[in-house]
């Protein structure tokens, strides 16, 4: 049986089924069970991984895919469609993960009980399948149904880094509210849409909505589904749970949130603004310009409250706050030069913030003499020394932050300010390199401390093991390897930005 | 004049639901109670559920079952369907929100969210 033509399903179904064999393995005793459990993950991401890369050198040899599920044609049915933009997005969010977990069985030890170990994969497992299927849907509801499928169990992967740091709890608490608010805005959105045009498919929505552009209430239903992304991408000022949340969760949560779950919540947004609503829409313009003016805040805020910050995770959260600022920026000039630049970042960060939550979590593990509960700046000191290898991993994540040649940061932000400057927005040209140039100063202050100052406790050398620095340098290597060779990522995000402004 | 009165009542499910949505909104913000903040999310999801099962509803229409009669008006089942899928996530997200205000109260002995807050930049001071 030939199951290729199957794969938009089985990207979703595979996680999504590995998920409860995961809790099972409670069935099978104390010791052996989380290595069931995290096998079952593993192989059921590498299989969604493969899936993925497949998918993508379909879409670029044979176009778009659209999958009817249960053979229910689109409108009436659900469909998936697999395109030059969701195809991009997938194997980016399939690969962190996969790397993420073949390591997690360090990580976890220290973190969470071995109890609650097969529970973690399942709620990982689900976050995952969640994030794919807001990407590959193309019904407006099932992307609501996602959406909740990935925040609950975020949610209760936060409050999983209690072992650690009892705050977790109250930030988990708080991105239930505010997660659960973005979500229902979207869902009245949604309603309203529904009611204008009786249907949920988003191509047919786009074929619809144009003949109501003086509606009222489709503008208001425009209104309702950018509030509710905005939440759960946290753009500024709508980001207070993101710090508390990627600050006190477990350190491998902290990895596959930060890499993708808010970039999920960009994709879906742009999805809306461009491929439902389209650039022709009343009213998108203003909203374009909004959504710069609270990226370019979002973009100074972060970076200066990240230059405040004395714990390493808050700070790496509150520079994430600003690198949704300059996807934001991308989207919200509505061009396609803008658009482009938005999907190179988009995809850059999540490898930037990958290799840095992982390695802040390979510095936890035992590389700083005794067990530390939290990485602050002081405590960190002399890490350069005990930890060589890793740190210079570290340092490349934070330069490529900043955006320094060789690194894909920079292609990221000549993109950008490219787009900026062919829309005549000096300002906002000047202000996303005023906060590059701000971001040294939270990136000098990480070497200064690892390197420059002595350190408080004994450092032991020569402690570092191939498992502390191989996750952080896979993320590197690819980190470099885009800011190198760059081409591929840009063809591939220009195709993704193509489908939904013309390129002019 | 009438048809006017009839643009404005007859939206009258439309003025329940903004009031129960605004009623859970207040709520949920200007409380720092744990329990009366969960109480406003319910309220405020609960009226967009209300939204979406009278937008289903057709004047003279019955319920969406095949009769006989090829005239019968059915109502819309499709946001029923949908709704039920949200009511669904509500009680995961209700049951979710409970069992971290247990967790909440056993670590740090209250639900109140500033003397929470409290605790937390406490904690942040002493790096």
């Amino acid at each position: 049986m030939n199951i290729a033509p199957h794969f938009p399903i089985l990207q979703i179904i595979v996680p999504l089924l590995a998920a409860p064999l995961a809790a099972m393995s409670l069935l099978f005793g104390q010791v052996r069970m989380r290595h069931l459990a995290w096998g079952v993950t593993t192989l059921s991401l590498a299989i969604a991984f493969f899936i993925s890369l497949a998918l993508f050198v379909q879409v670029q040899s044979g176009g778009t895919i659209s999958y009817a599920l249960g053979d229910w044609q689109a409108p009436i049915g659900i469909v998936y469609i697999v395109d030059s933009a969701s195809s991009f997005i997938l194997p980016l969010i399939c690969g962190i993960a996969l790397v993420a977990t073949l390591f997690a069985p360090r990580l976890l030890k220290d973190e969470i009980s071995l109890h609650d170990q097969p529970i973690f994969y399942t709620l990982w497992l689900l976050t995952i399948a969640g994030m794919l299927g807001q990407v590959i849907t193309g019904d407006a509801f099932n992307i609501f149904v996602f959406l909740e499928i990935t925040s609950l169990s975020a949610y209760a992967l936060i409050a999983l880094g209690v072992g650690r740091d009892r705050r977790a709890l109250p930030a988990a608490f708080n991105y239930l509210i505010l997660g659960t608010l973005g979500a229902t805005f979207y869902v009245i959105g949604i309603g309203l849409l529904y009611m204008l045009t009786g249907t949920l498919n988003l191509d047919d929505l786009a074929t619809r909505l144009p003949a109501l552009a003086d509606n009222n209430a489709a503008a208001a239903a425009l209104a309702f589904i950018s509030i509710g992304l905005f939440l759960k991408m946290a753009l500024f000022p709508l980001h207070f749970w993101l710090v508390p949340a990627y600050g006190y969760a477990p350190s491998i949560v902290s990895v596959l949130l930060a890499a993708t779950a808010t970039k999920v919540s960009v994709y879906v947004l742009i999805r809306f603004l461009f491929g439902v609503f389209g650039v022709e829409f009343d009213g998108i313009a203003t909203l374009g310009s909004v959504i710069i003016l609270l990226g370019v805040l979002g973009a100074l805020v972060g970076t200066l409250a990240a230059i405040f910050e004395r714990d390493i995770k808050r700070l790496l959260a509150q520079s994430s706050i600003a690198q949704l600022g300059y996807m934001a920026i991308g989207i919200g000039l509505m061009s396609h030069a803008g658009l482009t630049a938005a999907f190179i970042h988009l995809f850059n960060h999540a490898l930037m913030k990958g290799a840095l939550f992982i390695g802040l979590g390979a510095l936890g593990l035992g590389l700083l003499g005794t067990k530390k509960a939290r990485l602050t700046l002081d405590n960190i000191r002399g890490a350069g020394r005990a930890a060589p290898i890793t740190m210079a991993g570290i340092l490349i994540g934070g330069l490529a932050l900043i955006g320094v040649p060789l690194t894909a940061g920079f292609i990221s932000k000549l993109y950008l300010i490219r787009a900026t400057i062919d829309a005549d927005l000096w300002a906002t040209t000047a202000l996303i390199a005023l906060s590059s140039v701000l971001a040294l100063v939270y990136v000098w202050k990480i070497v200064e401390a690892a390197w420059l100052q002595p350190p408080t406790t004994e450092i032991v050398i020569g402690q570092e093991k191939i498992y502390h620095w191989l996750p952080v340098w896979i993320f590197v290597a690819a980190t470099i390897g885009f800011g190198i060779y760059a081409t591929p990522l840009i063809e591939a995000a220009q195709a993704a930005a193509s489908l939904f402004v013309e390129n002019k | 004049m009438m048809s006017d009165m009839g643009q404005v009542f007859g939206h009258w499910n439309v003025y329940l639901v903004i009031f129960l949505m605004m009623l859970g909104f207040y709520t949920l913000i200007a409380r720092g109670n744990m329990v009366k903040k969960m109480v406003g999310l319910n309220v405020f999801q609960t009226s967009v559920f209300i939204l979406y099962i009278s937008m289903g509803k057709i004047d003279n229409s019955t319920a969406p079952i095949l009769t006989d009669n090829p005239l019968a008006i059915y109502a819309n089942p499709l946001p029923h369907v949908l709704i039920l899928t949200a009511i669904v996530v509500g009680v995961a997200t209700t049951a979710l929100g409970y069992a971290l205000i247990i967790r909440i109260y056993e670590n740090f002995g209250t639900i109140e969210d500033h003397e929470l807050v409290d605790f937390m930049e406490d904690e942040e001071n002493t790096l």
